[in-house]
């Protein structure tokens, strides 16, 4: 809403407050104004002048010679633009006056002839471009004829406004006007409210005489006032009026239009008025509209209706969309000399359906879809009445015709002191709490600390205690509240369990080299389906599409966190960043059913991609890329942390190496996946060797409920035996070291796999693999021959089992 | 003999001062102190002595030996600190060359922010709580006041996966769930951290997906001065001593009286710049005593109960404190954005 204060000052003594400081007294009591704008910038010594003679300049083709009489005298001014004529009120800047851009006019001598000032267009005043109306956006702007030479011209074209740009919240649709604004800023100034003068001079013939009404759809509309205004002459609308709608946004149209816009920015209360000559009949009918009904609307574009539309029709076809769009059969012309004026209440569900179906968002549907203030429905429908009396020679009949089933009542809250104060924080007295309701122009009975309050209609958002309690709020100051801290019992906050594992794992990954990563849940239908871990794709049984999408890119929630991860690592290579390891911990969404109807099941997931040169020395050629075992040895360490024991298999997944996967496991519980991006998909996106994995966290933090118990420093040395086995090269370590495990005995502590070897000193197809085993008995040292047995099972069962020789 | 042993003592010790090498040392030794040295042929000679002589020369000989392995011992120690001298002379690197980067992480901005934000009110003994990202029409929005031809839900177009289930578009639902939890009859204090979505086209200010923090403090007699006191005490911490509050009224669905809170400008201490658009203060967070319909719903007596609650967005934080020009920098993921924030 864009409040013109030199308008607003017609209602409400603004004490003289410059604009900024109404402004802050204004956003600090309820409705932010965000924005202040200087309809032109600050001009001096510019008045009216009368142009008594204009002839060409002796020299110049495109020049006038000009006398103009400013009042007290009368000055030659040169003058270049093309509209200046003899006879025509204008704006001049006298000598000495100073114009926007610090633009001083003198004395001057144009082409040897003697020029004392300028004759401006609205643009050299300053005016913003908006503003400037496009019939005298080319050439000096012309005043109308009755206003008095020597007059302050910038008063005139109300150039010393300013105009507060108001961001209302949806409660506050009773601050759509210049009344509500006035109320509010009176509220706040503790000063009255002068309200629109609507008398009107009405001629003893009767618009019930002329016109029927009937209300078809009263549950839609119950109230409808018909006024009916005769000898009409359409034109321009006075000045002051252009000027006021040109400051709240309105381009200017005639004085009719114009006056139905005023009235509807000054009252609240959307207006219509029809051209009764081609309204079609002398029957007003309102319903709601058939099915498969159109009309064309005044914007020319024909209408689909549908039962949920209401309409005003002539009986026989709509003639508006109510409160939305006037029909073009019955629009005002040129030529209209019989006004129908509409003023009416319409459903504000209704409006809002009927303007969201047709995306046609006004100045009206805006104010009916929040609800009009019932009470100034034929107050309104007066005061434009008046107007088009005063300003389109109007001829006004006496009983409009009216269709009354609207409830005007007050609602009645009550208040008391002592609760205002106990959910404030406040220590108010009654007084204080009745002034602060007289400011706010409510009326109230009190009883001591108990007020009743009538809730004026114009407040439709203020239905009970709270409403009540956040009114008495603003208007004693939020400034004005006390800082408290809450008096219920101290309670300890913290994190649980699980939320501190979760801070963990993330502090875990970035001390092993991983930087964060954010990236977006929503995704394409192609990449939701992508680098899925197997025990995700086992429950789900389709992604999760949005009903209606944006765009393809963000239309299917993720499954992986990977594939939109590998979209941020190929925006950092495509700018030349290409050593690069990323974690994101964040929900994947699973629905187990093919239509979903319920929650998905929403799972947290580690995901990690590393690329590039992992570590680098330059100087001392040390350089070493980002592999398999990398990403890998990351996860193990996790899993160390966390004291899981977790093996990996080889495994294939779509979208990963073939050879250079890894399936992880908990037991018999598969967790996720890590290993190398398949080639082909790497390439897709523009990626070099890529290594991911992607594991079930909440499993992680689930099994990880206690706290490790404290083991004691073993007093007794451990001691290590190696073992080095010469087997075919498709038996794995892991499988090795599962054997080794299994027959080892309870003394075998650990198993490290020290030394791979595959080539020359060894037979082809073979390879030979070394682990250190350690042995320790937390209770004693042990002997030789113990650990000897246990090496000498171990080497039997690795033959058995794999094959395996000792190597030589 | 006396003049014999004194005349070899001059002569090795002589020798060892001459010597240069841990090898000549060692000859030395062997030659004048071994069993088949000098000083043991004079001794084998003793025998020629009378009773009294014998003593005075053995002393003396023992005397001699010493002295010579005491010089040896000297002469060995000072040989070997010029060896570790000449070594470590060769061991010499340029300090000045860059050393071995190490791999180091860190954390997005956004969860440096949601964390500091977390850890304050847990300091002020709220509790963090979770919940779905997929959520029901009823706890988006029906459980907040906002039933489903409320003009407000225009304020947040929302993605819909079914006629019932969205995207959810705050964190709030986490709010009403934790309340349905409690039964009505405990206190809760809350904070829900967690991603929202909104139908918006991403831009420089937009962002379809993003952040938000709100909190919920629901007792008996809760006092809009507290809403007010806690924070202040929040801004105060996050944002410096010397920052000021300043509460506006506003308006949400979920909330009566509402209340957006501006903190002073950190630019213009509250002159009025660019940065403030000239009013000194910045929008920080909304918030307001808890609807009694939101209390009613979520089974909590709203004459006996009343509450606070309060939503922030972390990207907004992290724009205004870092001067962050696009909010889509926290998606995109360009390491040389992440890394400056990997700084303490
Ligand atoms: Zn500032």
């Amino acid at each position: 809403m864009l409040v013109s204060l030199n308008w607003l000052k017609n209602y409400v003594d603004l004490q003289g407050l410059p604009p900024e400081s109404l402004a802050d007294k204004i956003t600090k009591t309820g409705i932010e104004v965000e924005g202040i704008d200087y309809v032109a910038a600050k001009s001096t010594n510019v008045v009216v002048g009368y142009v008594e003679s204009c002839e060409k300049h002796p020299d110049a083709d495109k020049l006038n010679v000009c006398q103009v009489n400013v009042g007290e005298e009368t000055l030659q001014i040169v003058c270049g633009a093309p509209n200046v004529a003899a006879g025509q009120k204008v704006v001049v800047a006298k000598p000495g006056a100073v114009l926007p851009g610090n633009f001083k006019i003198k004395k001057a001598k144009l082409r040897g002839v003697e020029s004392n000032g300028m004759i401006c267009s609205l643009q050299e005043l300053g005016i913003v471009e908006k503003f400037v109306p496009k019939d005298v956006a080319e050439g000096i702007f012309v005043l109308p004829n009755d206003v008095e030479a020597g007059a302050d011209a910038l008063q005139l074209l109300n150039l010393d406004d300013a105009i507060l740009e108001l961001g209302l919240t949806p409660n506050r649709s009773d601050a759509l006007s210049m009344l509500g604004v006035a109320y509010e800023v009176a509220a706040i100034l503790d000063v009255d409210v002068k309200l629109p003068d609507t008398s009107v001079s009405m001629i003893e013939a009767k618009a019930t005489d002329e016109v029927g009404l009937t209300v078809d759809a009263p549950e839609l509309n119950p109230y409808y006032a018909a006024f009916v205004i005769k000898d009409i002459k359409v034109g321009p609308s006075p000045l002051w009026m252009r000027n006021y709608l040109i400051a709240a946004g309105i381009r200017p149209i005639n004085n009719v239009v114009d006056i139905t816009n005023y009235v509807l920015l000054e009252y609240g209360q959307p207006l219509h008025a029809f051209d009764f000559d081609t309204f079609g009949s002398d029957e007003i009918v309102v319903r709601r509209a058939k099915q498969n009904e159109t009309m064309t609307t005044l914007d020319d574009q024909t209408r689909d209706l549908t039962t949920d539309h209401l309409v005003i029709t002539n009986g026989q076809e709509p003639t508006a969309l109510a409160g939305v769009m006037g029909g073009a059969n019955a629009e005002v012309s040129d030529t209209t000399t019989t006004v129908l004026l509409e003023a009416a209440y319409f459903d504000p569900k209704a409006v809002r359906i009927a303007s969201k179906h047709h995306g046609l968002r006004s100045e009206s549907s805006a104010r009916f879809e929040k609800g009009i203030d019932p009470n100034r429905v034929y107050a309104a429908g007066l005061r434009a009445c008046q107007l088009l009396a005063a300003h389109a020679n109007g001829t006004v009949l006496s009983d409009p015709v009216i269709f009354d089933r609207l409830d005007k009542s007050e609602k009645q809250v009550t208040i008391e002191t002592t609760r205002i104060n106990e959910r404030l924080g406040t220590d108010m007295t009654d007084e204080e709490i009745a002034i602060i309701l007289k400011k706010l122009g409510f009326t109230f009975e009190q009883d001591g600390e108990k007020f009743d309050v009538a809730i004026p209609t114009r407040r439709q958002d203020i239905s009970q205690f709270e409403d009540m309690l956040e009114e008495v709020a603003r208007i004693y100051g939020y400034d004005h509240l006390p800082y408290t801290l809450p008096q219920g019992a101290a309670q300890a906050g913290g994190l649980t369990k699980a939320q501190e594992l979760k801070r963990f794992v993330k502090n875990y990954f970035e001390g092993a080299g991983l930087k964060e990563a954010i990236t977006y849940s929503l995704t394409t239908t192609n990449r939701a389906q992508m680098l899925v871990s197997p025990e995700i794709k086992a429950q789900s049984v389709t992604p999760i599409r949005l009903a209606m999408p944006m765009s393809e890119e963000h239309s299917t929630l993720r499954l992986s966190i990977l594939p939109e991860m590998l979209d941020s690592l190929a925006y950092n290579l495509a700018r030349k960043q290409a050593n690069l390891g990323y974690y994101e911990v964040g929900t994947v969404f699973i629905s187990e059913e093919e239509k979903v109807t319920k929650q998905p099941k929403e799972l947290l997931r580690a995901g990690a991609a590393v690329t590039g040169e992992w570590l680098a020395h330059p100087w001392q050629q040390e350089k070493k890329a980002a592999d398999f075992f990398l990403i890998k040895g990351i996860l193990e360490g996790l899993f160390d942390r966390l004291h899981v024991d977790a093996t990996f298999e080889p495994t294939k997944i779509d979208g990963m190496h073939p050879g250079r996967t890894a399936i992880v496991k908990v037991g018999h519980t598969v967790i996720g996946f890590v290993g190398q991006v398949h080639p082909k998909l790497q390439k897709d996106f523009d990626l070099k060797d890529t290594f991911v994995f992607d594991i079930d966290l909440e499993y992680l933090i689930e099994q990880h409920e206690n706290e490790p118990s404290f083991n004691k420093i073993p007093r007794f040395p451990t001691v290590t035996r190696d073992i080095a086995l010469v087997v075919d090269e498709t038996v794995s370590a892991g499988d090795i070291q599962q054997t080794i495990e299994t027959n080892a005995g309870p003394l075998l502590k650990e198993i490290q796999v020290f030394d791979l070897y595959q080539g020359d000193r060894l037979e082809a197809g073979k390879k030979s693999l070394a682990f250190h085993l350690l042995y320790l008995d937390p209770e004693r040292t042990l002997t030789d021959d113990e650990v000897e047995a246990s090496y000498q099972t171990i080497l039997t069962a690795v033959q058995d089992a794999h094959k395996a020789e000792l190597r030589s | 003999m006396k003049e014999r042993l004194q005349e070899l003592q001059q002569e090795a010790l002589d020798k060892v001062n001459e010597a240069t090498t841990l090898e000549a040392l060692q000859t030395i030794r062997v030659s004048y102190l071994g069993k088949k040295g000098p000083i043991t042929e004079v001794l084998r000679g003793m025998g020629k002595l009378s009773p009294e002589e014998r003593p005075v020369i053995g002393e003396l000989a023992n005397k001699v030996r010493e002295a010579i392995a005491n010089q040896l011992d000297n002469k060995k120690a000072d040989l070997e600190a010029q060896a570790l001298e000449k070594k470590l002379e060769t061991e010499k690197i340029d300090v000045t060359l860059p050393g071995r980067p190490v791999s180091v992480g860190g954390p997005h901005l956004l969860t440096s922010i949601v964390e500091e934000i977390e850890d304050l009110f847990i300091g002020m003994g709220f509790e963090v709580r979770e919940g779905p990202e997929v959520e029901t029409d009823y706890y988006n929005f029906e459980a907040l006041n906002l039933p489903k031809d409320h003009p407000a839900r225009d304020m947040q177009d929302s993605f819909y996966i079914t006629e019932d289930l969205l995207l959810r578009t705050h964190t709030s639902p986490v709010q009403a769930r934790t309340m349905n939890e409690y039964k009505g009859n405990k206190p809760v204090k809350m904070i829900c951290p967690g991603k929202v979505y909104r139908r918006d086209t991403d831009d420089a200010t937009h962002s379809h997906q993003f952040t938000q923090v709100e909190g919920l403090y629901v007792d008996k007699d809760v006092r809009m001065s507290d809403l007010k006191g806690v924070l202040n005490q929040f801004a105060k911490q996050f944002f410096g001593e010397e920052r000021e509050i300043r509460l506006r009224p506003s308006f949400f669905p979920f909330t009566e009286p509402s209340v957006e809170m501006d903190i002073s400008c950190k630019v213009c201490h509250g002159e009025g710049c660019s940065v403030c658009k000239q009013t000194g203060w910045i929008e920080i967070l909304g918030g307001g005593m808890v609807h009694p319909r939101v209390l009613e719903m979520a089974g909590y007596d709203p004459t006996v109960y009343s509450g606070f609650a309060f939503g922030m967005g972390p990207e907004r934080i992290a724009m205004l404190k870092y001067g962050v020009d696009d909010i889509r920098h926290f998606y995109t993921n360009d390491v040389r954005f992440l890394k400056q924030y990997h700084k303490a």
